[in-house]
C-alpha cells in the first residue's frame, strides 16, 4: 500500500475508507441514506449546529473529560506511565453519549420525531433514551435477548427514560441481531424515523458521522497532553468492539505518526478455541450490516456468533476505518481474553478506585501490557470508555457471589 | 438473448403475467430441493428466484429469515445450492433461475469463482439485496460469465436514480412495492400502478412487482400492470415443515395453482 499523507482525507464521497465502507443496503434505504449525508454534511460546517453541539457537550455531556494519571496501578505495573481518558465520567457513564447528543441533533434538524437504536451492553440504548427524553422523541431500542438477560440495569434505565425496549431473538440474539432488526424497522417507517446506529459501522454516513462525533475524545485529549505533559503519548490504546471509542481517541493522533496505535479487541475464550469477537485480530474482509470490512464468518460466508464476557464486544464485525488502518499498517490490532479482561478490572479498581466497564477493561488490561514495553518516562494512553457499575452483576455471576 | 430475456418475450408474446415463486434453497428439505424446483414449474412458475440462506438478512422478513435459520442449521452452503440448480438443468432447460441474497457468501466464495461455477450450474441471474448499482463494481466478473443483475427499484427511489436504474437494467427490473421487509402485509395497489407504469414507460427491461404478494387476489390485482409478480414468503411459509416429495408438490400446487389461474385470467 502507498503511503497515505493525511487520514483527515477519509473516508471519500462514497464513504469508502480505501477498500473498506461504502453503502451495502436495499435499495429502498438509498435515498434516506442520501437525504442524511445530505443533511449531516450540511450540519456539520454549520455554525449554529456545531454551537448548539457544543453547549451540549459542555453543560449536559459534562465535557471536557479529564486526562488522569493512574499513578498507583503505574507503579504496580513497574514500566510506563499509564494515563486514562476518563470517558467513564460523562453523563450515562461512557462514551457513547457523544454520538447519540450529535445523532439527536441532526434528527431534530431533519424534523424526524422517532427515533430507534440497537444496542449491546446498553450503553447506547441508554445514551439514545437520555437525548430522546430530552428532546422529547420516541425512541424505540432493540436489543438481543441474550443480551437482555445479561445487562438488566441498562434494560430498566431505559424504560425508565421512557424508552420501548424491544428484544429481539432472532438468530445468536446478541448485537448484530439488534442491528438487523433496527435496520427493518427503519427500511418500514422511514418518514419519521431516525436510526441513531452507536458504532463506526453500518452504511455510509454512518462510520464517518458517529466517528466525528466521537473524535472529540481525542482532540480534547491530544490539547490535554501537550498542555499538561508537553508532549504527546508514546503509544494510544481503547477497546474495539465497533470500534466508535476507539476510534474517537485515535482519530485526532493518525496524523501524528510517531504516536503508536493498538486496538485491544475480545479474545474470549482465546482466539485459537474460536469463541471471540476479534474480528480485525483473527477475521476477514466481508460485507455486514451496510459496509466492506473484516468480519467473523465461516467458509459459506455465514457469520458466525461471537463470544464476550462483554455485551458491548460481541459484535462479529467491526468500523470500515479500523479495517483501513489496519491493512495501512497504521493502527495494529491485538485480542484480549475474558480471563485477562478480570484481572484487569480488578487490580485497576483496588489500585485506582474505579470500577471500569468490561468493554473498557479489555483496553485497560492491554494498556497494562504496553506499558511494561516503555520506560518510567514513556505514557501509555487509554480510554476508560465507561463505568462498570452495569456489569456488578456479571462479575458477581462469575465469581459465584449472591448480590 | 439470456434465458430470462427470452422467457419474457415469450411471456409478452402470449400477454401473460409472468409467475415468479421466490423458494429459499434447501428449505423446507435439501433432499427435495430439485423435486421442490420442478414441482414449481409444473405448477405455473415461469421463473424461479432462489434465495441463499444468509445468517444476516436485514431485508427480509421473518418467514424468511427462519427459513435461511433452518437451512443453515442443515448446513447448506452455496455449493449445494449451485449443485441443486446443475441438477436442475438436467430435465429443465428453460425455466430461467435468479439466485437471489446477500453480498457476503459470494464475496467470500470469491467472485471469479461463483461466476463461473454459477454459470456452469445454470443460473442466469442474481439479484444481491445489499448491493446497489452504486457498489456492483465487485460483479463484473458475473456480468463477464454471462449472469444479469436483477436490480431493485423502491417506492423511496428518487428520480434521477430511477432513471439510472431504468436504464441500467438487465433481465428484469424487481419492483419493490413498498417501503418495508419481505412479508409484510399492506399494500395500496393504486399507488404502485401509477409507479409501475411509470418505470415500465423508461425501463429497457421487464417489470416485476415484489414484496406483500400473498395470494391469487393480490397477484392479480398487481396482474394488470406489472410483466411478472414475485411471491416468496407467503409461499415459503405454506412450505415450512412439508416432509417427502409428495407433501411438498402438493402444497405446492395447492399455493400457485389459484394464483396462475388468477393471472391467466386477468
Amino acid at each position: 500500500m502507498s503511503k497515505i499523507v493525511d487520514y483527515n482525507a477519509y473516508p471519500d464521497a462514497h464513504g469508502r475508507f480505501g477498500n473498506y465502507g461504502g453503502s451495502y443496503v436495499a435499495e429502498t434505504l438509498m435515498a434516506p441514506l442520501a437525504e442524511l449525508t445530505e443533511a449531516y454534511l450540511r450540519l456539520r460546517e454549520d455554525p449554529v449546529f456545531i454551537a448548539e453541539l457544543d453547549r451540549d457537550l459542555k453543560h449536559y455531556v459534562g465535557r471536557p473529560s479529564p486526562i488522569y494519571h493512574a499513578e498507583r496501578l503505574s507503579k504496580h505495573v513497574g514500566g510506563a506511565r499509564i494515563l486514562f481518558k476518563r470517558e467513564d465520567l460523562n453523563h450515562t457513564g461512557a462514551h457513547k453519549i457523544n454520538n447519540t447528543v450529535g445523532q439527536a441533533l441532526v434528527a431534530r434538524n431533519m424534523g424526524k420525531t422517532r427515533i430507534i437504536a440497537e444496542t449491546g451492553a446498553g450503553q447506547h440504548g441508554v445514551a439514545s433514551a437520555t437525548v430522546a427524553a430530552r428532546l422529547g422523541l420516541k425512541c424505540v431500542v432493540y436489543m438481543g435477548a441474550v443480551d437482555i438477560e445479561r445487562q438488566k440495569i441498562n434494560v430498566y434505565r431505559m424504560k425508565l427514560l421512557g424508552a420501548e425496549v424491544v428484544p429481539v431473538t432472532s438468530g445468536s440474539k446478541t448485537l448484530k441481531d439488534a442491528l438487523n432488526e433496527a435496520m427493518r424497522d427503519w427500511v418500514t417507517n422511514v418518514a419519521d424515523t431516525f436510526y441513531i446506529i452507536g458504532t463506526v459501522a453500518g452504511p455510509h454516513p454512518y462510520p464517518l458521522m458517529v466517528r466525528d462525533f466521537n473524535a472529540i475524545v481525542g482532540r480534547e485529549a491530544r490539547a490535554q497532553m501537550l498542555e499538561e505533559y508537553g508532549r504527546l503519548p508514546d503509544v494510544l490504546t481503547a477497546c474495539v468492539g465497533g470500534g466508535s471509542n476507539a476510534i474517537g481517541l485515535f482519530h485526532a493522533f493518525l496524523n501524528d505518526a510517531g504516536v503508536r496505535i493498538v486496538g485491544a479487541e475480545a479474545a474470549g475464550l482465546g482466539l485459537a478455541t474460536g469463541h471471540h469477537a476479534a474480528s480485525l485480530a483473527a477475521g476477514r474482509p466481508g460485507v455486514l450490516h451496510g459496509n466492506r470490512t473484516y468480519v467473523l464468518c465461516d467458509d459459506n460466508g455465514q457469520i458466525t456468533e461471537t463470544h464476550s464476557v462483554s455485551a458491548g464486544l460481541d459484535y462479529p464485525g467491526v468500523g470500515p476505518e479500523h479495517a483501513f488502518l489496519k491493512d495501512a499498517g497504521r493502527a495494529t490490532y491485538v485480542g484480549i481474553t475474558d480471563d485477562e479482561t478480570l484481572a484487569a478490572f480488578h487490580l485497576l479498581a483496588r489500585t485506582e478506585g474505579i470500577l471500569a466497564a468490561l468493554e473498557s477493561s479489555h483496553a485497560v488490561a492491554q494498556a497494562i501490557k504496553l506499558a511494561r514495553e516503555y520506560p518510567q518516562d514513556g505514557i501509555v494512553l487509554c480510554n476508560l470508555s465507561g463505568r462498570g457499575d452495569k456489569d456488578v452483576h456479571t462479575i458477581a455471576a462469575r465469581e459465584g457471589v449472591e448480590v | 438473448m439470456s434465458r430470462i430475456d427470452r422467457r419474457f418475450a415469450a411471456l409478452k408474446a402470449a400477454s401473460r403475467t409472468g409467475l415468479i415463486p421466490f423458494v429459499t434453497a434447501g428449505d423446507p428439505s435439501p433432499q427435495h430441493m430439485v423435486g421442490l424446483m420442478h414441482a414449481l414449474v409444473d405448477a405455473g412458475a415461469d421463473l424461479i428466484e432462489l434465495g441463499v440462506p444468509f445468517s444476516d438478512p436485514m431485508a427480509d422478513g421473518p418467514v424468511i429469515q427462519h427459513a435461511s435459520e433452518r437451512a443453515i442449521a442443515k448446513g447448506v452452503g452455496l455449493a449445494d445450492v449451485l449443485g441443486w440448480v446443475a441438477a436442475f438443468r438436467q430435465r429443465d432447460a428453460d425455466t430461467p433461475i435468479v439466485l437471489m441474497g446477500y453480498l457476503n457468501p459470494v464475496e467470500i466464495h470469491g467472485y471469479a469463482r461463483f461466476a463461473q461455477e454459477a454459470a456452469q450450474a445454470g443460473v442466469d441471474g442474481v439479484l444481491l439485496v445489499d448491493c446497489p448499482l452504486e457498489e456492483s463494481a465487485v460483479l463484473q466478473p458475473l456480468r463477464d460469465a454471462g449472469l444479469q443483475q436483477i436490480l431493485l427499484a423502491a417506492p423511496t427511489t428518487e428520480p434521477s436514480r430511477m432513471a439510472q436504474l431504468c436504464g441500467s437494467a438487465e433481465g428484469f427490473l424487481y419492483y419493490v412495492s413498498f417501503a418495508g421487509i419481505t412479508g409484510a402485509a399492506h399494500l395500496s395497489t393504486g399507488d404502485i400502478a401509477v409507479r409501475v407504469a411509470d418505470i415500465r414507460a423508461r425501463a429497457k427491461a421487464p417489470v416485476a412487482v415484489g414484496f406483500g404478494i400473498r395470494d391469487a387476489a393480490s397477484a392479480k390485482a398487481i396482474a394488470g400492470f406489472a410483466d411478472a409478480v414475485v411471491i416468496g414468503s407467503a409461499l415459503v411459509d405454506k412450505l415450512a415443515g412439508a416432509t417427502g416429495a409428495d407433501d411438498i408438490a402438493g402444497r405446492v400446487r395447492a399455493f400457485l395453482a389459484p394464483i396462475r389461474s388468477a393471472l391467466d385470467a386477468h
